[in-house]
C-alpha cells in the first residue's frame, strides 16, 4: 500500500516534469531547436498566475486567472520567437542554446524584480483537500495535476491530429521547405508553437506551484525535465510525458528504498544510461541522423 | 596590410605571424608581469580572478571552440581539480606535485567521461554534460572525508622553497604564479594548434566525415580533446581553490558551468584570444556595474535594491552578441582590424554572413 502511495505521488510529480518536457519537445519538433528557457517560462507562468489569482495582487477567481495567465504567457512565448529567436534563424543549434539560456536569466530577473526572491504560495481553491480510497490517501493537488495533464494531452492530441493549424504544424515539422512551398506560413507556425509551449509551461507552473511554494529559482527543475525529454527521445510528444512519469516515479522510490543522496541523482543516472545504451531515447520517432 | 613573403611551407604554421606580433605579445606579457607594482590589492585580486577564469576558459575553448563539442558541465571539472589539489595538499604533498596531479586526475576523468560522450553530439552532449555537473555536485556532498561535505574544505597556502605564494599574505606572488601557469598553458595551447593533433581537432569540428576520410581517428581525437580540456580546467580549478582559500560544493554549481560557456561564446569561439576576452568580460561586468551603481546613487538613483542586476546585464550583452555578432568580441575585433588594414578598400560584403540553412537531424 505504501508503495502504491509512493507511485501516486511520483506520477503527480512526473506529470509536471512531463509537461515541461512537452514544451521542449514541441519546440524541438517544430524547429529543431532546444529552448533552455522552458523551465524559466514555467516559473514565470506560475508567477503570472499568482499575480492574477492571489488576493495580494489582482485577486481574480482561480480559473479566469489561470486562463489570463495562459494568454499572457502564450504572448510571451510567441514574441520570444517572433522578435528574438527568429533573428538567429539559420545559425547552428548551439547558438539557440546559448540564446535561450540568456533569455532564461532575463526571465528569472524579471520575476525576481516583480515578485521578489522569497518563496510565495499560489492560492488554489483545492488546497489541503484529500480523498481517501481504502488505505490510500490522495491529495487534491495530486488528483488535479494528473487530471489536468490527461486533459491537456487529449486537447493537444486533438489539436495536432484534427485541426487545420495542427496538421499544418505537423507538415512544417516534417519538412519546413516543402511545407513552405505548399503555402503553409512556416514562420508564423513556429512562433505559434513557441506560444503554445508557453501555455503548456504555464499550466505546468500552476500545477507545480499548487504542490508547494514558488520562487524565481523554480525553473531549475527544468534540468530534470531535460532528463525526461531525453529519456523519452527528443522528438516524441508521448515520449516526453512518459519520460516525465518515469523520472517522477523513480525519485520517491529511490528516496524511500535507496541510500542517502540517491534520490537526487537517480534521474540523471537513468538518463545517462539511456543516452549511452539508446542514444535516440526510449520512444524515439527519429529513425536516422544525418551527420 | 602587410604581406608576408613565405619562403617555406613551415612558415604557414609559425607560432607568430611576424616579428611585430611576437613583440606585441612579449610586451603584453611584460605589462602583465609589471601589474603588481602599480595596482591596488583589490584590483590585483580581480586580475588574478580574471587570469583563473581565462585558464578555465582556455580549457573549455579546446573542447567547444576547437573540437566543436559543447559542454555545459565544466564546473564539474573545476570542482574535481580544486578538491584533488586541496586534498593532496592537506595530505602533505608539496604544491607543485599536488597541482600537476590535480590536472592529471581531472584529465583522466575527462577522458573516461569521453568514452560515452563521444557517441553523442549537439544537444544530447550538452544535456549529458549538464547532468554530469549535477552528479558531481551530489558526489562532492557525499564524499565527505575528502571534500568536507556541505561544510567545505580549506585549501592551504602555497609555499615553494620556503617562499610564500599565499592568496592573502603575498598576493603579488600568487598573481605571478597564476600568470606563469596561464602563460605556459597558452604557449602550449598555441603550439598544440600548430601540430597535427591540433589541426585534427579543427578537422573534427568542421566535419567529422571528412576528418575520417582524411584518416583521422575521430574517437581518439575527441577523447584526447576531452582529456586535454578537462586537464586545463582542472588546473584552473586547483588555482581557483587557492583563490577562494575555503570553498564548498556551492563554489562549483551548474551556474558556473553555464557562465563559463557563455564567457567563451561571447569572447569568440575558436580563438585563444576569445577565452581571454570572455574572462575579462565576465569578471569585469560586476565591477563596472558596481561603479555605475555608485555613480547613479550619487545623483539620486538607487539600484542597490535590485539583486541579480549583473546577471541581467551579462545576459543582455550575450543576447546582443548572439544576434548581431555570433563571432564574439574577438571576431568583432578581427573585422575592425581588417577594416583599417584595408582602409579605404574594405567592403561591407567582406564579412557578410552566408545564408546557412538548418542542417536537419531528422531523416526518414
Amino acid at each position: 500500500m505504501e508503495f502504491i502511495q509512493l507511485i501516486i505521488g511520483g506520477v503527480a510529480n512526473g506529470c509536471v516534469y512531463g509537461l515541461i518536457a512537452l514544451g521542449f519537445v514541441l519546440i524541438y519538433k517544430s524547429s529543431e531547436g532546444v529552448n533552455f528557457a522552458q523551465g524559466d517560462m514555467m516559473m514565470l507562468g506560475a508567477f503570472v498566475a499568482l499575480g492574477f489569482v492571489n488576493d495580494d495582487y489582482f485577486g481574480l477567481a482561480f480559473l479566469p486567472g489561470i486562463i489570463l495567465a495562459c494568454i499572457v504567457m502564450g504572448g510571451v512565448g510567441y514574441s520570444m520567437d517572433r522578435f528574438v529567436v527568429r533573428k538567429i534563424f539559420g545559425q547552428p543549434q548551439f547558438a539557440l542554446v546559448i540564446l535561450t539560456i540568456a533569455i532564461g536569466f532575463v526571465l528569472r530577473f524579471v520575476a525576481g524584480a516583480i515578485w521578489g526572491y522569497s518563496p510565495l504560495v499560489l492560492e488554489t481553491p483545492y488546497a489541503g483537500l484529500t480523498f481517501a480510497f481504502g488505505g490510500l490517501i490522495i491529495s487534491a493537488e495530486d488528483a488535479v495535476t494528473i487530471l489536468a495533464t490527461i486533459l491537456l494531452t487529449a486537447v493537444l492530441w486533438y489539436f495536432f491530429a484534427f485541426t487545420r493549424i495542427g496538421l499544418a504544424t505537423q507538415a512544417a515539422s516534417q519538412n519546413q521547405l516543402s511545407a513552405y512551398y505548399m503555402g503553409i506560413p512556416v514562420k508564423f507556425l513556429n512562433s505559434l508553437i513557441w506560444g503554445l509551449s508557453g501555455i503548456v509551461a504555464t499550466i505546468a507552473g500552476v500545477l507545480a506551484a499548487s504542490k508547494g511554494t514558488i520562487d524565481p529559482n523554480l525553473g531549475l527543475i527544468g534540468i530534470k525535465a531535460f532528463a525526461a525529454a531525453v529519456i523519452g527521445g527528443f522528438g516524441s510528444l508521448p515520449g516526453a510525458l512518459a519520460g516525465g512519469l518515469i523520472i517522477g516515479v523513480i525519485e520517491p522510490i529511490a528516496a524511500r528504498y535507496g541510500p542517502a543522496g540517491v534520490s537526487q541523482t537517480a534521474p540523471y543516472v537513468f538518463m545517462l544510461l539511456v543516452l549511452i545504451l539508446r542514444p535516440a531515447g526510449l520512444f524515439s520517432q527519429i529513425t536516422a541522423k544525418k551527420v | 596590410m602587410k604581406v608576408i613573403f613565405k619562403k617555406s611551407y613551415d612558415r604557414d604554421i609559425d607560432l607568430f605571424k611576424d616579428r611585430q606580433t611576437a613583440l606585441r605579445i612579449g610586451l603584453l606579457v611584460l605589462v602583465l608581469v609589471l601589474v603588481p607594482f602599480f595596482a591596488s590589492d583589490y584590483f590585483l585580486a580581480e586580475a588574478t580572478n580574471t587570469l583563473i577564469w581565462s585558464l578555465a576558459g582556455l580549457g573549455l575553448m579546446v573542447l567547444v571552440g576547437h573540437t566543436g563539442q559543447v559542454s555545459l558541465g565544466h564546473a564539474a571539472f573545476l570542482a574535481i581539480g580544486a578538491y584533488t589539489d586541496a586534498a593532496l595538499m592537506n595530505a602533505g604533498w608539496p604544491w607543485l606535485l599536488a597541482f600537476l596531479t590535480a590536472g592529471a586526475v581531472t584529465g583522466v576523468f575527462g577522458a573516461i567521461i569521453a568514452i560515452p560522450a563521444i557517441r553523442m553530439s549537439g544537444i544530447y552532449l550538452a544535456i549529458a554534460t549538464m547532468a554530469l555537473a549535477v552528479l558531481v555536485e551530489e558526489a562532492v556532498i557525499l564524499a565527505e572525508p575528502i571534500t568536507g561535505g556541505v561544510a567545505g574544505v580549506f585549501a592551504p597556502d602555497i609555499a615553494i622553497f620556503g617562499i610564500s605564494f599565499g592568496r592573502y599574505d603575498s598576493l603579488p606572488n600568487f598573481y605571478w604564479l597564476c600568470l606563469a601557469v596561464v602563460v605556459i598553458v597558452t604557449f602550449g595551447y598555441a603550439n598544440l594548434l600548430r601540430s597535427a593533433t591540433g589541426r585534427s581537432f579543427l578537422a573534427v569540428r568542421d566535419s567529422e566525415i571528412s576528418a575520417r576520410a582524411l584518416g583521422i581517428n575521430v574517437s581518439r581525437t575527441k577523447t584526447l580533446a576531452f582529456g586535454l580540456s578537462c586537464a586545463i580546467t582542472g588546473l584552473a580549478g586547483g588555482l581557483m581553490g587557492h583563490f577562494f582559500s575555503f570553498f564548498n560544493y556551492e563554489a562549483f554549481t551548474i551556474i558556473i558551468s553555464i557562465n563559463l560557456l557563455l564567457a567563451v561564446t561571447i569572447g569568440g569561439l575558436g580563438h585563444i584570444q576569445g577565452a581571454f576576452a570572455g574572462a575579462i568580460l565576465i569578471t569585469a561586468v560586476p565591477q563596472v556595474l558596481a561603479i555605475v551603481r555608485d555613480g547613479l546613487s550619487n545623483i539620486g538613483v538607487d539600484l542597490s535594491g535590485v539583486p541579480g542586476l549583473d546577471t541581467l546585464v551579462f545576459s543582455l550583452i550575450l543576447i546582443g552578441f548572439i544576434i548581431y555578432e555570433p563571432l564574439g568580441i574577438y571576431g568583432r575585433y578581427l573585422k575592425i582590424k581588417a577594416f583599417w588594414d584595408l582602409f579605404p578598400l574594405s567592403r561591407r560584403d567582406m564579412f557578410r554572413r552566408q545564408m546557412t540553412y538548418l542542417k536537419t537531424e531528422r531523416m526518414k
